[in-house]
């Protein structure tokens, strides 16, 4: 149900196909002006968010599918539940909060804007994300990582704050940064040296560094909940690509 | 691989034209695997596993669905339950006569169906119920389960247009060329009962798309339903035809039922054995291993390396009161498990889950390698991992 003319709206998804879905959303906000918009009944409903170039908040309730926020410019997307892979999927702007896990691919190719996840994520988070100028994307992971974390990364950040990890355990994700060849990641928890990508390597943190860590903390406490202090009294790790072109001599002769 | 879709496509230009409104080449797809699974062993109706598949019909592009259930047949529990499908139904007669000199031919009947006019091509499948006389002379040389295996090998390459894709006790596949719910409603499948219910969207990426092809594949009560592409599959067929399996589907997700039938009925490797040989681990993980562990994963990748798979896949495997979930070692392709109370979900997504059941207990993504086994008698929980931080509560989805 609808209420146009005024700013709110909700759109019960329950077996709706996702492009009669994503027209819809396309209405209330490019052609109703919409200021926020809640969706109930979402269960895999792909590309939520792509194609909409205004200023809009949209509530998820249920389990979006894959390829959330895709190509998204602008919008905050705040999911109550898990999201499925690829969200975030060339993302240019905006926001998506998880209160929940996310899938596989999690910031696929990520341009700008914003990706937190208040649990876990699966594996290639962040994978070829990128930064160029002012657009920096940054994802942020409350919990753990599976496999090939910042696999191909070329630039933004990707931060890992090891909350799920029971006391003493270390993350378990290996390959991580295989091919990165820019960006920065934060990892607070252990992390062995066999885990990481051939081209990475661990640097101290530098006086913007601890800026950064703390404004992100600081952010995912208000997201989430929980203790900044508590979280920001672990030391963090910092991965950086060795080189600016890790496979520059594979394929050479 | 765009050439195999363009051709497929012109074959079904009005499923590419609901698919693709704008007309350019792209179709955003891959396969969609689902299963459910009552690990007490109770029958359930297959309503919840065609409302989750049909939930992913987006994975696949109308050229292939199916259903594999266990526990379908109660009342021919102990005979073999054949389904031959005739692209040549001239050759019904020559194919009985040669079941009936096999076995004993306990009823034979076309599978039922509901004429579905939007399904082209369908093929007539019949059904037969088999019971083995155990004094046959191949029966007593070859033992009773090759002799089934060499009967199903034998009438599947004699080139007759006649295709046997389900040979289990108490199982039966049922696939063609359609979408999830055309399939569903062409065999009316929810009107059996299984305790394992296994099931396929297909999108074709490198072959045909026709009835046979359709998943599951199958061999006796071996059932496979599969998202990915198999690399390995000319080393896997070559291995394989030298034990006698032969692989006439034209799918490379055949010979997973091949091998599983190899390596854990025909060697009778253990489950957490076999799938160390199907997704090995790879050699820097097994250099960091245990001495005992290291040898072992050192002498199966030897012994039976042509039986690696390598290439992204996410499968599910299942047989009499089994059901076995597995990704290739680096999950190239999406895996979702949950259980709730006794049943055990595998999925390519989380959604459909939700969808058929809002009350889960456990929700995880299994690590690339390490299967989740359901067994009857053994409580679903356990198939989740131990390792508490690579599984989450879920998110009640309100």
């Amino acid at each position: 149900m609808m209420d146009v003319g005024t700013a709110t709206c909700h759109i019960d998804a329950m077996d709706m196909h996702y492009r009669e879905l994503n027209t819809r959303l396309r209405e209330a906000v490019n052609e109703q002006g919409m200021a926020q918009i809640e969706i109930t009944n979402v269960y895999g409903q792909r590309y939520l968010g792509t194609d909409l170039h205004r200023p809009v908040e949209i509530h998820i309730r249920g389990t979006p599918g894959n390829d959330l926020a895709a190509f998204m410019d602008g919008p905050r997307i705040v999911v109550h539940g898990n999201a499925q892979d690829g969200c975030g999927n060339t993302m240019n702007d905006g926001e998506v909060i998880i209160h929940g896990r996310a899938g596989d691919v999690t910031g696929h190719s990520m341009r700008g804007g914003k990706v937190w996840v208040r649990d876990d994520v699966g594996y290639r988070v962040g994978i070829h994300m990128k930064a160029y100028q002012d657009k920096r994307p940054i994802i942020i992971i409350g919990g753990t990582a599976q496999h090939f974390l910042g696999e191909y990364m070329a630039g933004g950040v990707l931060m890992v704050l090891g909350l799920t990890l029971h006391p003493g355990e270390q993350h378990q994700a290996s390959f991580i940064g295989t091919g990165m060849h820019g960006g920065a990641m934060y990892i607070r928890g252990e992390v062995d040296d066999y885990q990481l990508g051939k081209g990475v390597g661990r640097v101290p943190l530098d006086e913007e560094d601890e800026i950064l860590i703390a404004e992100l903390v600081a952010g995912y406490v208000s997201h989430f909940g929980g203790d900044g202090t508590e979280i920001l009294a672990q030391p963090f790790m910092k991965l950086v690509p060795l080189s600016l072109r890790p496979y520059g001599r594979l394929y050479a002769y | 691989m765009y050439r195999t879709a363009t051709r497929m496509g012109e074959s079904a230009m009005h499923i590419t034209s609901l698919e693709n409104p704008y007309g350019d080449d792209k179709v955003y797809d891959a396969c969609g695997v689902f299963g459910i699974m009552d690990t007490t062993g109770e029958c359930f109706s297959g309503q919840d596993v065609v409302t989750g598949l049909v939930n992913m019909t987006e994975r696949g592009n109308g050229l292939g669905a199916g259903y594999a259930i266990y526990g379908c047949y109660p009342d021919y529990a102990d005979c073999y339950a054949f389904h031959v499908m005739y692209t040549n139904p001239d050759n019904r007669p020559q194919v009985e006569a040669r079941l009936e000199s096999s076995f004993v031919m306990v009823r034979a009947e076309e599978v039922p169906h509901n004429p579905t006019p939007e399904l082209h091509a369908a093929p007539l499948i019949w059904r037969y119920f088999l019971r083995v006389d155990p004094n046959h002379p191949r029966v007593v040389l070859l033992g009773e389960l090759e002799y089934v295996v060499a009967t199903v090998m034998d009438i599947n390459i004699a080139g007759i247009g006649a295709y046997i894709y389900s040979s289990g006790k108490n199982v039966g596949v049922f696939k063609g060329v359609g979408f999830p719910l055309q399939i569903a409603e062409y065999f009316g499948v929810t009107d059996y009962k299984g305790y394992i219910w296994t099931a396929h969207n297909r999108f074709p990426t490198n072959t045909p798309g026709w009835w046979g092809g359709a998943h599951p594949f199958s061999l006796l009560d071996w059932t496979v339903v599969h998202n990915g592409e198999i690399s390995s599959y000319g080393t896997n067929r070559r291995f394989l035809e030298m034990q006698g399996y032969h692989c006439t589907m034209t799918t490379d997700t055949e010979v997973m039922a091949y091998a599983a039938d190899y390596l854990m009925r025909r060697h009778n490797l253990p489950v957490k054995v076999a799938v160390k040989v199907m997704a090995a681990p790879l050699w820097d993980d097994i250099e960091r291993m245990p001495p005992e562990e290291k040898a072992l994963c050192r002498t199966l990748r030897q012994v039976y390396g042509s039986l690696l798979f390598t290439g992204p896949f996410t499968i599910i495997l299942a047989r009499e009161g089994e059901m076995i979930g597995l990704t290739d070692r680096l999950r190239l392709r999406p895996i979702v498990a949950a259980t709730s109370g006794s049943r055990l979900y595998i999925s390519s997504e989380e959604a459909p889950i939700r969808l058929v059941n809002p009350e889960l207990d456990q929700l995880w993504s299994p690590i690339g390698g390490v299967p989740v086994v359901g067994r009857v008698g053994v409580p679903a929980q356990v198939s989740a991992p131990r390792t508490a931080s690579w599984q989450r509560e879920p998110v009640a989805a309100d």
